[in-house]
């Protein structure tokens, strides 16, 4: 009885005890970094930031040494390549070189390249894959043009001895060169993708392949080794309902066009400025400056894309994921950077996450998913000012695990998956 | 039928001359430069937004912000310029450099141009005086000249 009496008294101090010692093994069942770098993640995913301000971080590569090379839109300390050697969770920053900055950079067959806003340079690299000469690197093109908009030249490499160059086009929809409705005549020269070769030095035009064309402007491209072909994503146009407030609405404007991705084929042309996709309608669509109503559909001559995603959140960044650490789902698919948007004005901003486009036989198969959100570090900054992060370039690991750069503040994010 | 259309116009009548006595006293500064602002914001949200923003921060290396910069809060008529001829060269504002192209906006009428610019001048922080229809008027004749 006395004992019974006991219990009951002692009842309510067992089960707080009972909650504490419940709650501490939820704990340490969590990884020892659980706030994810303050981004959301799917399930058995956890994210470190390996890396911070750095600066505005833009594309990046990694050796199969665990070495990271990145390239800054603005050289810090006047060097616009910096190299970080990945331990774990923590990086080092080895060295750093190049006297410009840029997007692009590549690693294949014992070169590393790297672009600024009018050139693509090479470097040798020895058997660690560490830079032999970082003074000295050959100027393999140069010339492209760059004219205050849609400037970085990104690039990506094929299995053939070619480098791939964006050259954007220097205007949202060409109304400025093409008052009459002619013909947009900067079409020879940009919004396109050039192919060159990646061991013959001081291309330019006359020496590439004019490879895709009717592109407004690219950031993230990728080679896809499945089925041994180009991909990239388009930045869609901007403004619809400021130029056509007939034709769209607000809210249209703020969703179109779609941001695509398309699979290029040598003389494929996507159409801008003449065609845009309505991912709503899914159908590509004529273009309101050359005599469309936000209905009629374009001239078939012109590609569609393979996938389509929301208006204005820019994709800055793709990369075909190869590796084995993450679940098989993840085996070939896309992983998509979007920078964040800022043409969605009335409408709050959107975009400023990494998506995954899931992939079967080298063909997009099915609907894409965030797969880390967050990086803004509330909704209420998902604005290009207030945004803490915005994710711009991809990378793959040795050990499969995924790197996010972010060139808002310099951070470079680790995302790895726990079995 | 007769009787209400004469109705009517009597008090048309009346309208009338109640605001041409109302045109006649001097309308206080104060709400006519309230008036603008409003107008302004009309003309701002329509025009100006989607690249400005809403807080009039711009975006980072493309659009300009329009909150403390000599640009907007300096000299009048090179403000006019800027939106009667849209602004196309790389502009540093606060050791950021911003390269989108502005589109002209000469289609806007005196008084539209007027308004938005009192708006951005008093907006977001900014403190400087209004601009008055005349004084676009004013440089687009200039301008027009060239």
């Amino acid at each position: 009885m006395k004992i019974k009496k006991l219990f009951v008294l002692l009842l309510p101090a067992l089960a707080v005890f009972g909650l504490i010692v419940f709650n501490a093994c939820k704990d340490a069942n969590k990884p020892a970094n659980s706030d994810n770098a303050g981004l959301t993640l799917e399930p058995g995913f956890s994210a470190v930031a390996v890396a911070e301000k750095l600066g505005s971080a833009r594309h990046l590569v990694i050796t199969p040494e665990n070495d990271i090379y990145v390239h800054l839109a603005n050289p810090v300390h006047g060097k616009g390549i910096l190299v970080l050697h990945i331990d774990g969770d923590k990086t080092t920053l080895k060295t750093s070189f190049a006297d410009y900055g840029g997007t692009g950079i590549a690693i294949k067959n014992g070169y590393l390249y790297a672009s600024n806003n009018t050139e693509v340079f090479r470097y040798k690299l020895n058997a660690q894959e560490e830079v032999i000469d970082p003074d000295h690197p050959e100027r393999i093109v140069k010339g492209l043009l760059s004219r205050r908009m849609h400037e970085p030249k990104a690039i990506c490499l094929d299995n053939d001895g070619n480098i791939y160059v964006n050259i954007g086009a220097y205007s949202n929809i060409c109304s400025d060169y093409d008052p009459n409705k002619t013909g947009c005549p900067i079409l020879d020269s940009a919004a396109g993708i050039w192919q060159f070769k990646v061991d013959k030095p001081d291309q330019t035009y006359g020496d590439g392949v004019h490879y895709g064309w009717g592109l407004r402007n690219v950031v993230g491209l990728a080679w896809n080794q499945q089925d041994n072909q180009l991909f990239v994503m388009q930045h869609g146009r901007d403004a619809l309902h400021d130029l056509f407030p007939n034709l769209y609405t607000v809210h249209q404007s703020a969703e179109l066009p779609a941001e695509c991705m398309f699979a290029i084929k040598k003389g494929d042309n996507a159409g801008w400025p003449y065609v845009y996709y309505d991912w709503m309608q899914q159908k590509n669509m004529l273009g309101p400056e050359y005599g469309g109503d936000g209905k009629k559909g374009a001239d078939p001559k012109y590609i569609n894309p393979v996938a389509a995603y929301p208006g204005h959140y820019a994709p800055d960044g793709l990369m075909f994921y190869t590796g084995s650490q993450f679940p098989e789902k993840y085996k070939n698919g896309a992983f998509i950077a979007f920078h964040g948007s800022w043409n969605r004005a009335p409408e709050p901003q959107a975009g400023y996450c990494v998506v995954f486009q899931p992939f079967k036989n080298g063909m997009p198969d099915g609907k894409w998913e965030v797969f880390a959100g967050n990086f803004p570090g509330s909704l209420a900054q998902t604005s290009p000012n207030a945004a803490e992060h915005r994710p711009c370039g991809l990378a793959q690991g040795p050990d499969g695990s995924l790197y996010v750069s972010d060139d808002q503040r310099g951070t470079i994010y680790k995302i790895t998956y726990n079995k | 039928m007769k009787k209400k259309k004469s109705a009517v116009l009597l008090f048309l009548t009346f309208l009338a001359s109640l605001s041409f006595a109302q045109a006649k006293k001097p309308i206080h500064h104060s709400t006519a430069v309230a008036a603008s602002m409003a107008r302004g914001k009309v003309v701002y949200t329509n025009i100006c937004l989607a690249c400005h923003m809403a807080d009039g921060n711009g975006v980072p290396t493309m659009n300009p912000p329009i909150v403390n910069t000599d640009y907007v809060l300096g000299d009048k008529p090179r403000l006019i310029k800027i939106v009667l001829n849209g602004f196309k060269e790389d502009v540093q504002i606060n050791g950021q450099t911003f390269s989108n192209n502005m589109s002209p906006h000469s289609d806007l009428t005196d008084r539209q141009i007027a308004d938005v610019l009192t708006y951005v001048r008093k907006s977001f922080g900014n403190k400087a005086g209004g601009v008055m229809a005349l004084e676009v008027k004013n440089v687009r004749a200039l301008n027009n000249v060239k």
